[in-house]
């Protein structure tokens, strides 16, 4: 659990979230407006909504909505790191010199819950040029391409940017 | 819609662009981790660039909606299994390859053996 103050109401907030997630996707998804396809599609979210409740799966972690709108701005900044990435590995593969150091290294992790590590574990995996190997409790092993991308991954820029998507409110 | 139809179309070639590199990545680098990377290539710019392009071809419809739909599994699932791959590579024992003039090369060594008496 993530709040302290994990209660009614938190799970009433989650649940009312997910029902409506659920019925953006199917309405998406089914771009039909009329009276049969929107109430197949209210019991099914009701039940999906049911069952999610009832095996207890439903909490902070799978559904994050306590990082509000500091997830979107993250990833707009993550996309422009992946950019960045992309465009230094691609230069490196073209070099007809292949200047490419592969190295293995391990950090240690200050991200404080579960969801901030597979988030970090995550960008920096989708980050072109590392590649997270190993995550435990305390210790994240990745793949470099390069030094520079250890250098990178080294300055705890990217870290600090997912320890502050959660906020202790 | 001539201006969005030219976006579109510099969009797609980009992003071809990229894949055509993932692929030379993946002939050219020398070991399994290092084309990891070459394929992280093609799984962010290339598939984003080309959903991209197609995001402007779709307009505002249902169909852009769909495309943004693709993205997010897109990003949330391949550094999964990138990382499921890496991670499987490493426990079965597979040494990274170093580049002969690496300096820490024996430190690096000792930290793959942690890694695969795991």
């Amino acid at each position: 659990m993530i709040n302290s103050n994990w209660g009614g109401a938190a799970l009433l907030r989650h649940s009312i979230s997910l029902f409506f997630i659920l019925g953006g996707t199917w309405l998406l998804l089914s771009g039909h407006m009329e009276a049969l396809p929107l109430i197949l599609g209210a019991i099914a979210c009701t039940f999906v909504v049911y069952l999610t409740r009832r095996m207890d799966i439903i909490d902070g972690e799978s559904h994050p909505i306590h990082m509000g709108f500091r997830l979107p701005s993250y990833w707009a900044w993550l996309a422009w790191e992946i950019c960045k990435a992309n465009f230094d590995v691609a230069c490196r593969i073209l070099d007809p010199r292949l200047p490419i150091e592969p190295r293995l290294f391990e950090l240690e992790l200050h991200q404080s819950s579960d969801l901030e590590k597979v988030i970090y574990a995550n960008s920096i995996t989708l980050t072109p040029g590392t590649v997270t190997t190993n995550l435990d409790e305390e210790h994240i092993q990745i793949h470099a391409l390069s030094v520079e991308a250890e250098r990178e991954i080294r300055s705890g820029k990217m870290a600090a940017k997912v320890a502050a998507l959660e906020t202790s409110e | 819609m001539f201006a969005l139809d030219i976006m579109s179309w510099i969009l797609l070639g980009i992003g071809t662009l990229f894949l055509l590199i993932g692929a030379v990545g993946l002939i050219r680098l020398p070991d399994f981790f290092s084309r990891i990377h070459a394929a992280g290539l093609i799984d962010t710019l290339g598939a984003g660039l080309i959903l991209a392009g197609l995001m402007i071809e779709a307009g505002w419809s249902l169909n852009l909606a769909k495309l943004v739909l693709i993205l997010l599994f897109l990003l949330f699932t391949s550094p999964t299994s990138s990382h499921a791959l890496a991670h499987a590579a490493l426990v079965h024992g597979l040494k990274p390859w170093r580049h002969p003039k690496d300096s820490r090369q024996a430190q690096i060594n000792t930290d793959g053996d942690e890694a695969s008496n795991h």
